[in-house]
Order: structure tokens, then C-alpha cells, then sequence
């Protein structure tokens, strides 16, 4: 499995045994690393540097396009942190990180230990689940979302069967963000097929001597399974919930242009796309997605500190 | 062992054999929730306007061709082929932008050695965490500056410089894998690194690179945020923006072509998907990619 773990390259020290070697050999080979990665190089300073250093600016200056930022010191944080809409956006982002998360996870983990059996068809199984994951971030899939969970459509009708009378989802402020909560949901098949990945390297030994000794399916579980795929479930959590973290088009499309209604699906990038490029405040926006970034870095930051507690990795496997 | 003779065996085969069936009978109940919403959108492109949210009907009453000959129409002036060229050029450009740029990158990381290399490639996994919207707004400001708003400038040149990481992180790994001998001789031949990179590493990293393909026009396929920022003119508007006009102008009033473009614009993804499920899923397996 080629996941994480094995990322970085333990550094090459062994000189390279061709006659070449030496320095003006391992000159050239400077040179043509260089060369063959300079779209990269451009690409890392002039986008992603560059445009850092330029943001961090721009979140201490008010800058509306048209006119030279101005140095405003903190202005645009404590702003932030004083508003309503920011705290609102806050509110609803946590709020469908934390409840969209673990509900595709848990979906994505069941389905995986489904498809894990030796069953005929199973590719094609694995390939219809996993369709959604593609598809789900297109408007077409927004439209078909706001059909599906508007008044008096299919989800309406279906709750009403169970005595559930709330109406459309969609027009509803207590309800709405549990529609793109579904939608995330319903995209599990990404982390899904990286479930899979880790299930099958589960030596088949360790299920059937706990069989022996008589542990249930449950045990089986819980002692087997779950430690042994931790690694893949470190990396799916720290994948989906970064990913979570950035929502934006399927809040734009499926609530409405506003990300309303009472802007119930303000979801943080909703509010930094509607501060920097409806009302030009520039500065603003760049010190919202500023604070995105030290939000992220530190649910990364913490969920790498709690793997010691919860992730096992072999250290003798291969 | 498998003789129907022994009591034994035969039940343990009943056994196995209702095991499957309910596997497949558990299996089939979650498809049919999760592919729902693809067989929503198939019938309702087929149902008249006012029959698509009220009905609930899985299969149209009576299947009406009205919706797609609608589409024929455009929006406001706008032809439908007009935001399907346009998307077709953004994710073709995509495609060849990230599949030169980030093999090459690849390559650079994976079979050559200099000075360096190490900290560069800790630089570019680290960008695979940050948060795409931190380079938002500045990069705006700098493609304004440079006159390319309105134009698929920006939405393109990050592919032709390599910034999606995770195609250059998915290649690495499979170069990485490559027998080192081959280059090894390779350059005992004589060969410089441009030749085996073109004749050996290349082609022997297929199925990377057509993972990679894969996964670029699908996301520039399915991108929204991007035309939104970067595209004002609707003749240039993508089939992401295209639709989202349908919704603006024409709304509930014509429902019915709002769906079966919303169908019509799924096809290229799905049809992708279909040929070329292994390499995604696998791909995808191997590297946490995102869809």
C-alpha cells in the first residue's frame, strides 16, 4: 500500500555508480533536475509562494481592487471575529464538518467491509459506489440535490409516510444544511475504495485464529479490523475533514446563489467568495482564508499529535 | 469436498450459498439508495415540467421528448454546444497541461538526483494540505493585472505549471516503482535523461498518467468556482455556469430543460468513468486521491 507513510524518499547518499559520477557529473545532474522541474518551480512561486506572501499582506490592509490596499495593523480580525455573518459562517461550517464527516466515514467503512467479501460482481459493485464521488460536485448533481429535497418532493413525501411533516428541505433554515450534509454523505465511495485498500491487507490469519478462540464478529471488529485499517482511517479522517473544511460549491448551488435561506448554509468559503468578489473587500476575505488556513493547520496539527494514541502501524511490516 | 453425498458438506454449502444471496440482496438495497438520484434525473429529463418535482413516479407516465429538443433553443442567445466547446477546451488544455508538466516535475523527483530534492519535494506535498482559497484572491489580483480575466488563462495555468500536487505525488510514487536497471542501462547507452524520459519512463508510467488524464477533465469538468470567479462573458461560460444561467433565467417555468441539460452534462463524466473505472479506482487507491 502506497499510502502516506511511504511518501517522502529516504534521502539518495549512495553516489550514482555511473562513470559520470563526480563533480562535474553530479553537476549536470543539477542542472537537469532543475531544468525538468522548473514548470513546477514557476508554478510553486509565482501561484502558491508568491500569492501567500501576497495574501498575508493583504489581510492587513483594506484593499478593495480599484484603489492601493492601505495598512489597517488588525482592523480586518477584530472586525471579523465581531461579525455576525463570520460567526454564523463558523457555526455552520463546524456544524457540517462534524456531522458530515463521520457519517460518510461510517457509510464509506460499512460498504468497504461489504465489497471486502470474495463475491462475484464485485468490481462493478465498487465501480457503481463509487460513481457518486465523481459526479457529486457538478451543478447537474446541485439541481438534482434541490429537486430531490424541495416541498413536496421525493424526500418530503417519503418523511410525510413516517409522519414527518417538515416540507422541503431546501426552504428550510433548520434543515437545509442537512441536505448538503446528505449529498457530502452520498459521496462516500472516495474514501471508500481507500477503506478497501486497507481491508485487504488484513492477513486473513488473525480473523480465523480470534475465530478459533471464539471471538464474535463484533470482537472481530473491534480488535482486528479497526486497528489494523487505522492507518487508512487516520488518512481518510484527516483527508475528508481538511475537504469538509472548503465546501463551497455545493452550498452555492443547492441552497441558493446566497447560501441562504437566513443564510442557514453560510458555509465559510461562501462568505470569504461573497466579502472578496461581491463586495470587493479584498483584505477582509484574505484575512477569512488566513484564519481557514491556521483552523486546518491545527485539526491537522492535532489529529497527527492523537494518532500515537490511536493509530497502529506495523513497524516491522514492509 | 464439495460432493453432495456427505450431509455435511451439503449444508455448509446451502449455507454459503444463502450467505451470497443475502450478501447480494444487502449489497443491491444500498445501490438502489445510493444510485437513486442518477435514476431520478434519467426519468425526470423524460417527464413534463410540472410532473418532475410533483411525481413521484420512478418511470415518466408517458415519456415526453420536449425537454432535451428544448435545449436546441440555448439560453438567452447562448447555444448549449457554445458552453460544451467551452468546457471541452478547459478540461482538454487541463489535460495536456497537467500531463506534460507534472510527469516531467515527476521525473525530476523520482529518477534524478540533485541538490535539494528532498526539501523541494517536502515543499510540494506540504501544498497538497493547504487550502486552495488562501491563493484565491491573490491570484485573481494577478491574472486581473495581467489582462486574463474573462479568458481560460487563469483556469489553465496552474495545470501547465504543475501545482496539483496530487498527480505529481501519483506519479513519483509509480516512477518510483519502475525497475531501476531499465534507466540504469538506459544511461550506460548514452541516453541523457530528456531520451529516457521520453522513450522509457514515460511510457512505462501509463497508467499514472492516464489516472491523472482522468481525473483533470473530470474536475475541470465538474469546476465551478473557477469559471465563477474567472468568466464574465456568458458566450464563454463553461457547462458549470451554463447551467447555473438555466436556473437564474428561465427557473421553475422550464424545469424540464433545466434537468435534461443538468443529464446531458453528466455524460461526459459518466462516459469517462465507465472506460476508465479500473485505472480511477486504482489509482485512487493507491494515492487518497480526491474525486
Amino acid at each position: 500500500m502506497t499510502l502516506v507513510k511511504e511518501a517522502p524518499a529516504p534521502p539518495a547518499k549512495k553516489r550514482s555508480a555511473a562513470p559520470a559520477a563526480g563533480r562535474r557529473g553530479r553537476r549536470r545532474e543539477n542542472l537537469a533536475g532543475y531544468l525538468f522541474m522548473s514548470p513546477w518551480i514557476a508554478g510553486f512561486l509565482l501561484l502558491t509562494a508568491g500569492p501567500m506572501i501576497a495574501s498575508l499582506y493583504y489581510a492587513f490592509t483594506s484593499y478593495n481592487l480599484f484603489t492601493p490596499p492601505k495598512w489597517v495593523g488588525l482592523d480586518n480580525f477584530t472586525t471579523m471575529f465581531q461579525d455576525p455573518r463570520w460567526q454564523k459562517s463558523v457555526e455552520v461550517t463546524l456544524k457540517y464538518v462534524v456531522v458530515a464527516t463521520p457519517l460518510k466515514l461510517l457509510l464509506a467503512l460499512g460498504v468497504a467491509m461489504l465489497l471486502a467479501q470474495k463475491r462475484r460482481g464485485q468490481a462493478l459493485y465498487r465501480a457503481a459506489f463509487y460513481m457518486p464521488s465523481l459526479i457529486g460536485a457538478s451543478v447537474s448533481v446541485g439541481f438534482v440535490w434541490r429537486a430531490l429535497f424541495s416541498d413536496d418532493a421525493v424526500v418530503d413525501r417519503t418523511q410525510k409516510i413516517f409522519g414527518l411533516d417538515v416540507g422541503g428541505w431546501i426552504g428550510n433554515p433548520d434543515y437545509v444544511l442537512y441536505a448538503l450534509v446528505a449529498l457530502s454523505i452520498w459521496q462516500f465511495g472516495a474514501p471508500m475504495v481507500i477503506f478497501l485498500a486497507g481491508l485487504k491487507q488484513v492477513p486473513q490469519e488473525l480473523y480465523e485464529a480470534a475465530e478459533m478462540d471464539g471471538a464474535g464478529p463484533f470482537r472481530r471488529f473491534w480488535n482486528i479490523t479497526l486497528p489494523m485499517i487505522s492507518p487508512v482511517l487516520f488518512f481518510n479522517v484527516l483527508l475528508e475533514s481538511i475537504h469538509a473544511f472548503q465546501v463551497f460549491g455545493s452550498a452555492y448551488v443547492v441552497s441558493d446563489s446566497r447560501c441562504g435561506p437566513a443564510d442557514a448554509t453560510l458555509v465559510y468559503t461562501c462568505y470569504l467568495y461573497q466579502k472578496g468578489f461581491k463586495e470587493s473587500q479584498m483584505g477582509f476575505a484574505s484575512a477569512m482564508a488566513w484564519t481557514l488556513v491556521i483552523a486546518v493547520a491545527l485539526v491537522t496539527a492535532v489529529l497527527f499529535w492523537s494518532q500515537k494514541k490511536w493509530v497502529h502501524y506495523e513497524e516491522a511490516a514492509k | 469436498m464439495t460432493s453432495a453425498t456427505s450431509p455435511v458438506a451439503n449444508t455448509a454449502n446451502e449455507r454459503r450459498r444463502i450467505g451470497s444471496l443475502a450478501w447480494h440482496v444487502g449489497a443491491l438495497l444500498v445501490l438502489a439508495v445510493v444510485l437513486y438520484p442518477v435514476i431520478w434525473v434519467l426519468s425526470a429529463s423524460f417527464k413534463p415540467s410540472k410532473d418532475i418535482i410533483a411525481s413521484l413516479d420512478l418511470l415518466p407516465t408517458k415519456p415526453v421528448w420536449a425537454n432535451f429538443s428544448g435545449l436546441a433553443d440555448g439560453i438567452s442567445g447562448i447555444s448549449i454546444t457554445s458552453f460544451f466547446t467551452n468546457s471541452l477546451m478547459y478540461a482538454g488544455l487541463a489535460v495536456v497541461g497537467v500531463v506534460i508538466s507534472s510527469s516531467l516535475t515527476a521525473y525530476a523527483f523520482a529518477k534524478i538526483r540533485f541538490a535539494g530534492r528532498n526539501l523541494l519535494f517536502t515543499l510540494m506535498i506540504g501544498t497538497l494540505l493547504l487550502p486552495y482559497h488562501v491563493l484565491l484572491i491573490p491570484q485573481y489580483v494577478l491574472f486581473r493585472n495581467l489582462g486574463y480575466i474573462d479568458t481560460l488563462v487563469p483556469l489553465v495555468a496552474g495545470k501547465f505549471l504543475a501545482t496539483e500536487a496530487f498527480f505529481v505525488f501519483l506519479m513519483v510514487q509509480f516512477m518510483r516503482g519502475l525497475p531501476r536497471e531499465l534507466d540504469e542501462a538506459a544511461k550506460l547507452d548514452g541516453c541523457g535523461h530528456l531520451r529516457t524520459y521520453w522513450s522509457i519512463v514515460l511510457p512505462l508510467s501509463r497508467p499514472a498518467i492516464i489516472t491523472s488524464a482522468i481525473f483533470t477533465f473530470i474536475n475541470a469538468w465538474n469546476d465551478f468556482m473557477g469559471p465563477l470567479i474567472y468568466l464574465n462573458t456568458p458566450s464563454k461560460y463553461t457547462v458549470s455556469l451554463g447551467l447555473m444561467m438555466f436556473r437564474d433565467q428561465e427557473g421553475i417555468s422550464n424545469y424540464g430543460s433545466m434537468i435534461a441539460m443538468s443529464l446531458v452534462a453528466l455524460v461526459p463524466v459518466v462516459a469517462f468513468f465507465m472506460a476508465f473505472q479500473r485505472y480511477l479506482i486504482d489509482g485512487m487507491a493507491t494515492s487518497g486521491l480526491k474525486g
